[in-house]
């Protein structure tokens, strides 16, 4: 399976509008970079199957 | 006889003994950390005053006769994230600065204090507790004490380093990925992060609320456990701490290793380029007669579900601040928690549902055993301003990876017990004695046997 490669500038762009969160030009090259992170790490849990009864929850029990 | 090397329950009963007074034992930790901060730079608030009237309380009643607590007499410090009355609570960062000093002190600073000990400060951290080095942007980093070019870890970097440069016998600090277990192994102390919801985080600022469990540091495990049992009991103010009785694990110390059952986990816990870790869980296996290995399901997941929650969560509380003023975060945290603030919902409650799926499948392991043996950290203290490590024959960013092996655990809550494993000329690295949620006794009753061995201890370096 092949999924377009996730484009964390345009995102960043979109979503911060969205949110009405600016981000200064100096800070924007980081942001972009910690966003590549956070989605790589979310490819792992994203692809990862669950059953629908698998529900989180509201409070975490250990 | 009150010197650096002194334990907690040491200067209790010489306190409640009468052969040293509480006002001399405080009057030693204020010398010690007047020294000692120049150094370390671990606190950033002294409580003077506060310090030397709570020993002058203590004498008067020990003059009266009067019942003391079990840690009379103690010095203890906090990180910078428990309120402390009358002081502001910074939490690492220069945002804080301008808030209003803290109307009432922390539930565990309340608890501790009933128990006796005595608040001498507040202790430096990783700012908003996101990160495992405590190199401070606005505070400066705090210096690990065993080389003073080295990291502390973090983010309770100044409650490791307080306790492992005999400043203080005891501190507190918090956990949400790794930050009291990542700082007890590089600065080669005992750490405790206990059950999730096991103790009241109420007064101590948040971060990741789905993650956060509050715990103790001390140089040996009867002081470690002696601290927890002050903290437990019927919590208040805190949504996620459970209403339980306090199940004190003193008592339980002196059970030895009859019927234990440790196991060694492989696998992600066991990369290349991690011998000297590997090393030091070989010791503490040995001792603990751990001779099977045993992987654990889908823990590179587990981490990065961790990871992309505590982004999200984290940003969120400081969302207002990143809109207003993100310029006056640390460079360190700013561009993570802007990122944070974009995570997409489907990410996170992914990341919450693949949870409780990593829980049940973890749990089966604790039907047949009893503690699971774990690095607590990659590597030793890295150089304070290393931006890189080898991990695996690849080069990774330093401060996210020393959270490698914490993160997948507290993710679901597990009590964790840090020990220390001292090198000849080397540094320090720490074993994670890993439990079933609740079995913080567990691991502490191992704890005490592997330092009754001689395998762990955490004296103060010379």
């Amino acid at each position: 399976m092949t999924s377009k490669p996730f484009d964390a500038g345009t995102y960043v762009d979109a979503a911060a509008a969205a949110l009405d969160l600016p981000i200064a030009p100096e800070h924007r090259p980081g942001v972009v970079l910690n966003l590549e992170r956070l989605a790589a790490m979310a490819r792992l849990v994203m692809e990862f199957p669950l059953a629908d009864e698998i529900e989180p929850a509201p409070v975490f029990r250990a | 006889m009150i010197d650096a090397g002194n334990g907690a329950l040491e200067i209790a009963a010489a306190v409640r003994a009468g052969r040293v007074s509480a006002r001399e034992v405080v009057e030693a930790a204020l010398a010690r950390i007047e020294a000692g901060n120049r150094r370390f730079n671990t606190f950033t608030t002294v409580t003077t005053e506060r310090a030397r009237r709570t020993a002058a309380a203590i004498d008067a009643r020990r003059g009266r006769g009067e019942t003391l607590g079990p840690l009379v007499g103690v010095p203890y410090a906090v990180k910078d994230l428990f309120d402390i009355a009358g002081v502001t609570t910074l939490a690492g960062s220069k945002i804080d600065r301008e808030k209003p000093p803290a109307a009432a002190d922390a539930a565990a600073v309340r608890r501790l204090d009933e128990a006796g000990a005595v608040l001498v400060g507040a202790l430096n951290m990783d700012e908003y507790a996101y990160g495992f080095t405590t190199e401070n942007a606005h505070y400066g980093p705090t210096r690990n004490p065993h080389d003073l070019t080295r990291v502390a870890g973090g983010s309770s970097g100044g409650s490791a380093a307080a306790v492992a440069g005999g400043l203080v016998p005891l501190s507190l600090g918090t956990d949400t990925n790794g930050s009291i277990r990542v700082p007890s192994s590089l600065c080669g102390i005992f750490g405790l992060k206990p059950t999730y919801g096991r103790l009241s985080r109420s007064g101590a600022k948040p971060f990741v609320d789905s993650l956060d469990h509050i715990g103790p540091f001390a140089r040996s495990v009867r002081d470690l456990a002696a601290c927890y049992d002050a903290l437990q009991g019927l919590a208040e103010g805190d949504g996620a701490c459970q209403a339980m009785e306090a199940e004190p694990a003193s008592p339980q110390l002196g059970r030895g290793l009859e019927g234990l059952r440790a196991v060694v986990a492989s696998g992600y816990f066991a990369p290349a380029g991690t011998e000297e870790a590997q090393e030091v869980v070989a010791r503490v296996a040995k001792a603990l007669v751990a001779t099977h290995r045993i992987e654990l399901p889908e823990v590179a997941r587990a981490r990065a579900a961790a990871f992309v929650i505590t982004a999200a969560e984290g940003a969120n509380l400081h969302l207002a601040n990143l809109k207003r003023r993100a310029a006056d975060f640390d460079p360190a945290t700013r561009d993570r928690f802007l990122a944070g603030a974009l995570v997409p919902a489907s990410w996170v409650l992914q990341a919450q549902r693949f949870r409780r799926w990593y829980r049940e499948r973890v749990l089966e392991i604790f039907a047949t055993t009893d503690v699971i043996l774990a690095p607590a950290t990659p590597c030793a203290a890295p150089r304070i301003g290393q931006e890189t490590m080898t991990l695996a024959g690849r080069e990774v960013p330093t401060r996210p990876h020393l959270g490698l092996f914490t993160q997948p655990l507290s993710f679901i809550g597990l009590p964790v017990v840090v020990v220390p494993v001292q090198r000849s000329g080397r540094l320090p690295i720490g074993v994670q004695i890993i439990a079933a949620p609740w079995r913080e006794s567990v691991a502490l009753r191992a704890a005490a046997a592997l330092e009754d061995a001689g395998v762990v201890s955490a004296p103060v370096p010379e």
